[in-house]
């Protein structure tokens, strides 16, 4: 079984990167635009790992983990946080969410890839 | 792994210039009153994914761009900061610069630096002036311990607290992590382990002690329990070397210089590896819309193999489920052809969101109040109707806001609002769209229209028009009443070159105007240019094919109806008036059934406002048909439009009825004018 990744970013071109990098590493991705369509597919699917933007339209990457970690399912599944946010606060806020992690932007997808391997082999 | 980057730039470009877009209504919102805090925040939003988009795809400069206006933003959006008037205008000028940058490294040009470097200047003044106290800048890179480069390994205590299953961090995860810096021993800590019956699967008891051997940086083993460094108690002592002693100075954290100078690199690449492709025009369709083709092409499938096994071995008694079958075909085509053109279909809110910003600009510059209404934004059209009616569109509401709408002074001495309005409204009616500009300025004023006409010779001193008449004057090659040409209208681009816009989109306009009322544009425009409602009809044993919309009626011709003007070549009178015949089958020259007038058809169509009757042998059925460019496949040819292929697998020509007239018209002409001369 292939890994099954949700990457979630309102940035139709981040999410180009993030799903064409690691589908081409041999995962198994699943794309959606905001939070609460996430949310939606989640609930829907089980994935093995969750990559989602913070700042976004309709429900935020922050109230999307909190909403996560409440779901049976995706109650200790990884959460990765992609936040462009330098300052620790943000990083702080997601921690407190339940985010396993962060990948800063910039990124390139070498250093995706890495940070996913590291977290889901 | 290498992979190249500038496969999504195509897609960055494009929501980005959408984001732009977004910034650059929402500022204008935020001009009119006070700064909710929604508008801001999706300023920011759009902003911030700008930013750290070019960052990723290695726009540096966009990027440190950006950076700016998002901090500026930030501090807004917490209320660290009014938005003012000046901030507004920057921050448009920061949207029009960031929109010139992109343009121009999608385009492979030079990057306006002097204007860049100016609005930055302004933004970073801005952001200086009256900015909080508060430190903006945080400081990214914590001073790390010095003298570690003589430990020879590192002794570890982690000891997850039982939360750290929570987060989905796994302890194993970071063993592992920590392996691939050195030679690893590790001990387990159990003594937090509970009595088997008092222990939860969802908590961590366990702890590890680590000796990690080799020359790792204290940095490289934070890094590893930097996801984890709140849920665990952790303990990273140097072991030394002791005959070596601490060498002092810094070992920097890869700081953010560093990571920018290697970003600069990566763009350097990326031109040359992009230079001269070719631009791809992309759509971004709603997966809605995808998914709905999906499922259509399914049961496109599913008919069609209902339909082989049926004609395996075929009995006529099955003639029914052929039958049912071949219906349901028919049915599962015409939906995946709807939902096939639906996908190039997008909001006009697309060619509408420019004018709040031309009506911004106007009315700061010129002084005049307006307030612009945009209704029926949802409404959809095909992306190619939509690209070419952007400049139409702008050249009319220019026209309101020039000649239409008066000044405030004027206005209110006429008695009405000092806000002057203007109103864009989009709908569908039948198969068209219909837009409509509306302002509630002065109207056209006839009196002045009709002196300028009978001055450019467009119509007889005299002559009797009637109201809607004369204001189609307007239109006319060569009219403009323009006093003063202003930089907005009047720049001897005149109304002709937007009927002449709408009409190559098989469009129409239309006026309506009031004196000291205002004026209606109104323009009507097929939903797509792909496919198209026909008549079939026959001359001899060609069909055409004659768009349904330019039709008005068919009609048999009786002898007394028949007229013949020298000059003007056949006639017939229809009610009250005398409209030329064209004899297709001497246009195309084709082999007709009828030659007598009366014995054929005349099916009566309007083009450019003219109308004529087209005389044929028989009309066949009404039916969509596709349409393939003619000049794509063979060549452009006049009063032909285009081709399209029929049930039985016959091309048919469409004919194009302006460029019918036109021809006809010609050809009266020269015949008249070699009878005149023989």
């Amino acid at each position: 079984m292939a890994v099954k990744i949700l990457a979630v970013d309102d940035s139709a071109s981040m999410r180009q990167m993030v799903t064409f990098t690691l589908k081409g590493a041999g995962y198994d991705v699943e794309e959606a635009e905001d939070g609460q369509k996430a949310l939606d597919k989640a609930k829907g699917d089980k994935f093995n790992l969750v990559i989602s933007d913070v700042n976004m339209p309709v429900m935020d990457g922050i109230t999307l983990i909190k909403e996560l970690r409440t779901l049976a399912d995706y109650k200790f599944i990884p959460i990765l946080m992609l936040t462009t946010e330098s300052t620790s606060d943000k990083k702080q806020e997601g921690k407190s969410a339940g985010a396993t992690g962060w990948i800063v932007k910039p990124f390139n997808p070498e250093q995706l890839l890495e940070t996913v391997k590291k977290v889901v082999g | 792994m290498a992979i190249d980057m500038s496969q999504f730039l195509d897609t960055f470009y494009e929501e980005s210039f959408e984001g732009l877009d977004i910034m650059e209504s929402e500022l204008l919102n935020l001009d009119e009153g006070d700064a909710d805090s929604e508008t801001i925040n999706t300023i920011f939003r759009a902003a911030h994914s700008i930013k750290g988009g070019s960052g990723t795809f290695g726009l540096n400069a966009v990027a440190e761009f950006t950076h700016i206006l998002e901090t500026l933003l930030d501090e807004m959006r917490d209320g660290r900061r009014e938005p003012t008037e000046e901030a507004n205008n920057t921050m448009l000028a920061s949207v029009d610069v960031l929109r010139g940058m992109l343009t121009a490294l999608r385009d492979n040009m030079d990057l306006e630096v002097d204007r860049i470097a100016a609005t930055q200047k302004d933004l970073e003044t801005l952001l200086n002036n009256g900015s909080p106290s508060v430190d903006t800048v945080a400081s990214e890179s914590t001073p790390t311990t010095v003298g570690e480069t003589s430990v020879v390994g590192w002794d570890i205590v982690f000891k997850p607290h039982t939360n750290l299953f929570a987060t989905g961090n796994d302890p194993v995860r970071i063993i592992r992590e920590l392996e691939t810096l050195g030679e690893l021993l590790i001990d387990l800590d159990d003594s937090r382990l509970p009595p088997f019956e008092e222990m939860s699967p969802e908590e961590c008891y366990l702890g590890w002690t680590a000796k990690l051997t080799g020359n790792v940086d204290r940095g490289a083993i934070e890094e590893v329990f930097s996801w984890v460094e709140d849920e665990c108690d952790l303990e990273i002592t140097p072991v030394k070397n002791e005959t070596s002693e601490a060498v002092k100075g810094p070992t920097a954290l890869p700081a953010a210089d560093e990571r920018r100078t290697s970003g600069d690199r990566r763009t350097g690449e990326r031109r040359t590896k992009s230079g001269g492709a070719a631009e791809s025009s992309s759509i971004r369709v709603g997966i809605d819309k995808v998914d709905s083709v999906i499922n259509l092409v399914g049961e496109l499938v599913i008919t069609q193999s209902m339909l082989s096994t049926l004609g395996e071995d075929f009995d006529t008694k099955n003639l029914n489920r052929l039958i049912e079958g071949l219906d349901q075909l028919e049915l599962n085509t015409r939906q995946l052809q709807e939902e096939v053109m639906r996908m190039r279909m997008m909001p006009i809110s697309f060619a509408f969101q420019r004018f709040p910003r031309l009506v911004h600009d106007y009315s700061q510059k010129n002084g005049k109040k307006i307030e612009l209404l945009m209704t029926g934004e949802q409404t959809e059209l095909d992306k190619t109707v939509m690209e070419k009616i952007g400049d139409p569109l702008t050249h009319l509401v220019r026209n309101s806001l020039d000649h239409g709408l008066e000044t405030p002074e004027e206005r209110i001495a006429s008695g009405k609002p000092e806000m002057g309005t203007i109103n864009l409204n989009a709908y569908h009616q039948g198969g068209n769209i219909v837009i409509e500009i509306r302002d509630d300025g002065r109207g056209l004023n006839s009196e002045k229209i009709r002196a300028k006409a009978i001055e450019k010779g467009l119509i007889e001193e005299g002559a009797r028009l009637e109201q809607e008449k004369i204001y189609e004057l307007i239109m006319l090659p060569g009219f403009s009443t323009a006093d003063v040409i202003s930089d907005v209208s009047g720049r001897g681009v005149g109304m002709d070159v937007v009927v002449k816009n709408i009409q190559a989109l098989s469009g129409k306009i239309e006026v309506s105007s009031e004196a000291g009322k205002g004026s209606v544009f109104t323009i009507r425009l097929p939903l797509t240019l792909a496919i198209l409602d026909g008549q079939t009809v026959a001359v001899g044993k060609e069909d055409y094919i004659v768009p349904l919309v330019s039709i008005i009626e068919s009609i048999q011709l009786k002898p007394e109806m028949l007229n013949a003007v020298v000059g003007k070549g056949e006639t017939f009178k229809l009610r009250n008036e005398h409209l030329p015949i064209i004899r297709l089958h001497k246009i195309f020259n084709a082999e007709p059934v009828n030659i007598e007038l009366t014995e054929g058809l005349l099916v009566v169509v309007e083009g450019e406002g003219k109308k004529v009757g087209l005389f044929v042998d028989e009309l066949r059925g009404q039916q969509q048909v596709v349409i393939k460019s003619l000049e794509a496949n063979y060549r452009r040819i006049e009063g032909i439009s285009g081709a399209t292929i029929l049930g039985d697998g016959s091309v048919a020509l469409i004919l194009d009825i302006p460029g019918l007239i036109k021809l006809s018209n010609n050809e009266v002409m020269t015949e008249y004018q070699s009878r005149k001369i023989a």
